[in-house]
């Protein structure tokens, strides 16, 4: 496959989300402005102008309409997608470093740094139907975990929220109460900093992905431990993808010794490995600097052929009955299900998968 | 081209057209004509235009646009498609090239290709299973002389006891270098005959390198080592291969040594080879002549 390299930041990219429809691609990024491509040609659609700090996380609602932004500069933005327009800024005294809709795109959970002696917390808000009607007030805040919490999600029907952070514990609460409901042991837990969390498709089972080297899915209900991925490098961005029993794991050493050594050593390469097996299946090479996010398109594999045969082109005559059948130029696009990666180098990578990605055996 | 348009094309003699050469004469043409694409998705252009030798020509070009499944695009990402462009992006200059398709391609690189290990392993396998068919014991430490157990670097052994040759040899060899060393004082002495370097490992060397050794002399320039392994190694299994590199100029000598395991596959890949068109020379191949000193 040769990927799509999409230049638009310049910065470190963090983060990278698919709309349902997997048409559009937004990238986060530690420059200020959040980046919305078209997911199949990489043409990029429009910048969302506003923060003032590195942006985290970000979130598109289900019907692509609204766009929410966690940054750095202490503040959440919920943008129109179309338009790139401000719709409301929610404020906050500490970073904000994760932002999740839930399903149905009425509440959203934010998670926010320890700074300046303020403690990290997981806020949820309600998301208002008109933006003019929004108010910032929080539903629900939780404290408690110790350190960064990286990523926080909803749990099944909104009932549960699933966080994990520096502190290496995976935990879900009730989204009710805030109560803490389940947490992972140390004994199968992550060693290190959890840097990324992902969902299946369905919800049902969740990856997480560390610095101690290995990415784990768990059981979305009862927390338990499903399959252990180990690789040799720390892994900063995780993705399954939504047809095959495939998880991608990308990392790398850390950004500080990248320029110290050769690229090779670095192990940029975004990993395949088969999810129920757990072994490697490949590695996709092309990032300078550790992968920061990775993103597998939703929409699962499109077909797209187009077929344009020439039947018959010469001067004077016509002689197509003889070039009936016979295809003198096919274009023929299949499967266009891809993945994009996010890299420490400031590109995004869009791969658009070859047809033999689909059949590939262990 | 204004007397042109003022005269009628119709009336347009061809003695002033060969004038005017190179003159766009397009308007004297039929306009382009584009029929269907019909329900069967044919498609047809008529084209009309002068070829070379100035004579109107019509081109008909037939095309079928096919649509053979249909893309699962959904109505509002079609809508997406057509939304304006905004923030940055609007003003994006064209010589920007924020999106760009790798030049290069970029495959999944699977850990290892299906299969190749577990045959290169084998093949290995089989390469030692035939030796040990053959009688020979490759194996052979020339620290402790065990056979057949490990390789002589990695003798677990080597630290415990000196080979008794080396030891024979050692006060002979300290002695004369002290005494080269008295002699030429300050003049440089190669590592190889300083004090308590081991002297025999060159003969050593030598005595190993002769074993079943052919000389392959008339090499194209190009032929490297692994392409002498790749020739030979069909006959059997290849100890050594070495090919003689002009050290100054970096370019092969134009011949080279290949060392069998086995006497009878050197035997059989002098008979082939000699004589064999290699890289446009013909080779010699012969059994390589013990040094004479």
């Amino acid at each position: 496959m040769r990927p799509i390299l999409m230049k638009g930041h310049e910065r470190p990219l963090t983060f990278l989300k698919y709309n349902r429809e997997g048409d559009l691609l937004v990238s986060c990024a530690k420059d200020h402005n959040p980046t919305v491509w078209f997911a199949d040609n990489g043409e990029r659609l429009g910048t969302y102008r506003g923060h003032n700090g590195a942006v985290w996380c970000c979130d598109v609602s289900r019907d692509s309409m609204l766009l929410i932004t966690a940054s750095a500069d202490q503040s959440v933005k919920l943008w129109n997608v179309q338009t790139g327009a401000q719709l409301y800024t929610f404020s906050f005294n500490s970073p904000a470093r994760s932002v999740d809709f839930s399903v149905g795109d009425k509440l959203a959970v934010i998670t926010t740094d320890p700074f300046m002696g303020v403690t990290s917390a997981i806020n949820v808000k309600s998301i208002a139907d008109d933006p003019s009607q929004q108010s910032g007030e929080s539903v629900l805040t939780i404290t408690g975990p110790t350190g960064r919490i990286n990523r926080a999600v909803w749990g099944p029907l909104n009932k549960t929220i699933i966080s994990a952070g520096e502190d290496s514990v995976i935990r879900i609460w009730d989204s009710e109460t805030g109560k803490l409901l389940k947490e992972s042991t140390p004994e199968v837990g992550h060693k290190k900093q959890i840097t990324s969390l992902t969902k299946s498709a369905d919800g049902s089972h969740f990856l997480t992905g560390s610095l101690d080297k290995s990415a784990k899915l768990w059981d979305t209900r009862t927390l338990t431990l499903i399959k252990t991925y180990a690789t040799e490098r720390p892994v900063n961005a995780v993705a399954m993808s939504p047809l095959l029993d495939h998880v991608v794991l990308g990392g790398g050493q850390d950004a500080s010794s990248v320029t110290t050594t050769d690229h090779r050593a670095g192990k940029f390469e975004a990993k395949f490995y088969n999810k129920v097996l757990q072994e490697e299946i490949g590695g996709v090479k092309g990032h300078f600097g550790p992968i920061n996010a990775l993103a597998f398109n939703p929409d699962g594999k499109r077909l797209a052929l187009h077929i344009d045969d020439h039947l018959s082109g010469n001067a004077g005559t016509i002689r197509w009955p003889i070039f009936v059948g016979m295809m003198w130029c096919a274009n023929v696009e299949m499967g266009s299900t891809s993945f994009s990666s996010g890299g420490e180098d400031g590109y995004v990578r869009l791969h658009h998968f070859d047809p033999d990605y689909f059949s590939i055996k262990i | 081209m204004s007397v042109d348009k003022s005269a009628k094309p119709s009336k347009l003699r061809w003695g002033e057209l060969d004038e005017d050469d190179g003159e766009d004469l397009d308007f004297l043409l039929p306009p382009k004509q584009v029929i269907g694409p019909d329900e069967n998705g044919i498609k047809k252009v008529i084209e009309y235009k002068f070829n070379d030798d100035g004579n109107k020509v019509k081109i008909t070009t037939t095309t079928r646009v096919r649509k053979l499944a249909k893309a699962r695009l959904s109505k509002r990402a079609v809508e997406r498609r057509n939304w304006a462009k905004f923030g940055d992006a609007v003003h994006e200059e064209v010589g920007s090239r924020l999106t760009m398709v790798s030049t290069e391609e970029i495959l999944l690189e699977r850990p290892r290709a299906p299969g190749t290990k577990a045959e290169e392993s084998k093949i290995a396998g089989d390469n030692l299973a035939q030796l040990g068919k053959g009688g020979a014991v490759l194996m052979v430490c020339r620290a402790c002389g065990k056979k057949g157990d490990h390789w002589t670097s990695r003798c677990p052994y080597k630290d415990l006891a000196q080979p008794t040759e080396t030891f024979i040899d050692k006060p002979a060899a300290t002695e004369t270098a002290m005494a080269t060393s008295g002699a030429t004082k300050g003049a440089y002495v190669p590592p190889s005959l300083r004090a308590g370097a081991e002297r025999t490992v060159g003969s050593d060397m030598r005595r190993r390198n002769e074993e079943n050794s052919v000389r392959v002399t008339n090499l194209s320039e190009d032929t490297r080592e692994p392409d002498l392994h790749e020739l030979f190694h069909t006959f059997g299994p290849v100890s050594r291969v070495y090919v003689a590199i002009d050290q100054k100029t970096g370019v092969s000598r134009g011949f080279g040594f290949v060392n069998f395991v086995n006497k009878e596959d050197a035997e059989r890949a002098i008979n082939k080879l000699n004589g064999y068109g290699y890289d446009n020379l013909i080779l010699r191949v012969e059994w390589a002549t013990p040094r004479s000193n």
